[in-house]
């Protein structure tokens, strides 16, 4: 039984990486044929970082995930102290509505936001750009800090609160004091969460960008409608090693808090 | 105490940025250019019932295969030495967190006609064998991108499930097989409906993985949306129309799925 398992995820590995590896492997490659290797180099790489198109969508891509997953964490917390001080039926009408970028398709949330900017550049005179994207990151990012934040008030022990109060706090006081670090790691993971989801998007970005504002996303796309260039396997391999970086780091941060509340 | 006063600024932006676009939809489908009542691009949808089908025959084939592939996945790794437990998840994740379009991008040169795989099985005298642009693409780009999904929720439900009750249930007589039948399948149920809505959702609304995967003769739900408002035929009030439908699908889905499990609390959210 043992051993059936053991393949059966080594079968399952191979189908999930063996096709990121011929990624990485032809980034590689001296000509840009896709089944034979024919040598080795470091040609594409070079290229990738004197493409001034991927530049430049790189750091569009940064800025609008900082700026998106700041503001929707501090929209998000905020909404999220006033929605658990909420009665139950607008609570749950507040919620419901949160909830609708999560639960429609990506491209219906696209498609809306798109046709409520185009009613509005028409007649405000704006174009689509990183106002757009910014808007329409924070609008599928906040729910989703919403819903990291609101059960750590239900863990929360309520009489903390009180408790700081009745020792003198005043309200805000007792609220930096003692609200803030219980809710603080749904904040953190909110934040990570809204970041991530920004850098990855491409359905939503796709249809709220204008000409002038395309996010890394958008290129890799238009880059794989046309000829094929090794480029996008040097990119792929770049962005492959930071995912790993990053999800070690992380790894490694996690485990050691798990030891530390051991202690 | 008017702690609620603190939400209305997000308050007032889910109103301007999510329920005035979604009434906006509703307008598109229900009006012409002018702005007049209208059912022509709701009934307009009913032309492309073929391609309706298609995106949902090749989603529910997606989302069966990744249920049938995932299972046993989180089977073992909940059940797997702790230790290793949550390396082997992120080493199982790990694709997850790529761009899907690069993802995408490998198997289109994997599949091509000159691509690796039929080069090597022409070592065998084998093929060239038509992959891509084919369903079958389409479905293996959906089940590749998406088997994340299928495996996450069914592990979180799988690793919460008592080992004792497995050993009650051995002690009992029950051999591995009625093991699995009467209380792993059963305990497991709301990991399985999560599951299915979060594959079976963006794999029907989907337009990039039948553009690259598909070619251009595998249209999904997604590229008839998108050709209505990026495209060459741009028609907002028929893409509006054919987004309404979309909704209307993936909302049937989830409240079936919701019928099977009871147990609220135990929803996974991505």
């Amino acid at each position: 039984m043992k051993k059936i398992s053991k393949i059966y995820m080594a079968l399952l590995l191979m189908f999930l990486y063996v096709p990121i590896f011929v990624l990485i492997v032809f980034s590689f490659n001296t000509t840009k044929s896709r089944t034979v290797f024919e040598g080795f180099t470091f040609d594409w790489y070079v290229r990738l970082f004197q493409n001034e198109l991927i530049l430049t969508s790189l750091r569009n891509t940064v800025i609008i995930s900082v700026a998106a997953a700041t503001l929707s964490t501090i929209l998000g917390t905020a909404a999220a102290i006033g929605i658990n001080n909420m009665k139950k039926f607008p609570k749950a009408v507040v919620m419901n509505i949160n909830n609708l970028p999560i639960i429609n398709p990506e491209i219906v949330t696209g498609v809306s936001l798109m046709l409520l900017f185009v009613f509005f550049a028409a007649r405000m005179n704006f174009n689509f750009g990183f106002g757009t994207l910014i808007i329409a990151h924070i609008t599928f990012d906040v729910p989703y800090v919403i819903l990291n934040v609101m059960p750590k008030f239900r863990q929360m022990n309520p009489n903390l609160y009180e408790a700081a109060q009745d020792l003198g706090c005043n309200s805000f006081k007792a609220f930096i004091k003692v609200v803030l670090p219980e809710i603080m790691p749904g904040i953190v993971s909110g934040f990570l969460m809204s970041f991530t989801f920004s850098l990855d998007d491409f359905v939503v970005s796709y249809f709220t960008s204008g000409a002038t504002s395309q996010t890394l996303p958008i290129t890799i796309y238009s880059m794989t409608r046309r000829k094929v260039s090794p480029e996008i396997n040097a990119l792929s391999t770049i962005i492959f090693l930071v995912v790993v970086v990053v999800l070690i780091v992380k790894n490694i941060i996690e485990n050691r808090s798990v030891k530390e509340e051991v202690r | 105490m008017k702690k609620t006063l603190i939400s209305s600024p997000y308050i007032v932006w889910m109103i301007v940025f999510i329920v005035v676009p979604m009434a906006m939809v509703a307008y598109f489908a229900f009006t012409d250019g002018n702005g007049n009542f209208t059912l022509e691009y709701i009934t307009e949808v009913g032309q492309y019932s073929n391609i309706f089908v298609r995106s949902i025959w090749l989603a529910a084939i997606a989302t069966v295969i990744c249920l049938v592939v995932a299972y046993p996945v989180a089977f073992i790794l909940a059940t797997m030495n702790k230790r290793h437990q949550s390396t082997m998840l992120m080493i199982v994740m790990l694709p997850m967190w790529m761009n899907f379009l690069l993802r995408t991008y490998a198997w289109m040169t994997l599949l091509g006609n000159n691509g690796i795989i039929n080069t090597v099985l022409g070592y065998f005298g084998l093929g060239p064998y038509k992959m891509l642009n084919t369903q079958g693409a389409v479905v293996l780009g959906m089940v590749y991108n998406y088997l994340p999904y299928m495996i996450l929720p069914l592990y979180s439900v799988m690793v919460k499930i008592d080992k004792s009750l497995l050993e009650a249930a051995q002690d009992l007589g029950c051999n591995s097989k009625k093991v699995l039948f009467k209380v792993v399948l059963p305990l497991s149920l709301p990991g399985v409906t999560s599951g299915i809505t979060m594959v079976f959702v963006p794999a029907i609304s989907t337009f990039i993985i039948s553009r690259m995967l598909g070619g251009g003769s595998n249209l999904l739900i997604g590229d008839l949306i998108e050709m209505q408002f990026l495209g060459n035929s741009y028609n907002p009030n028929l893409g509006a129309g054919i987004s309404l439908v979309l909704m209307v699908i993936v909302l049937l889905i989830m409240t079936i799925m919701n019928q099977f499990d009871s147990d609220d609390e135990d929803r996974v959210l991505i």
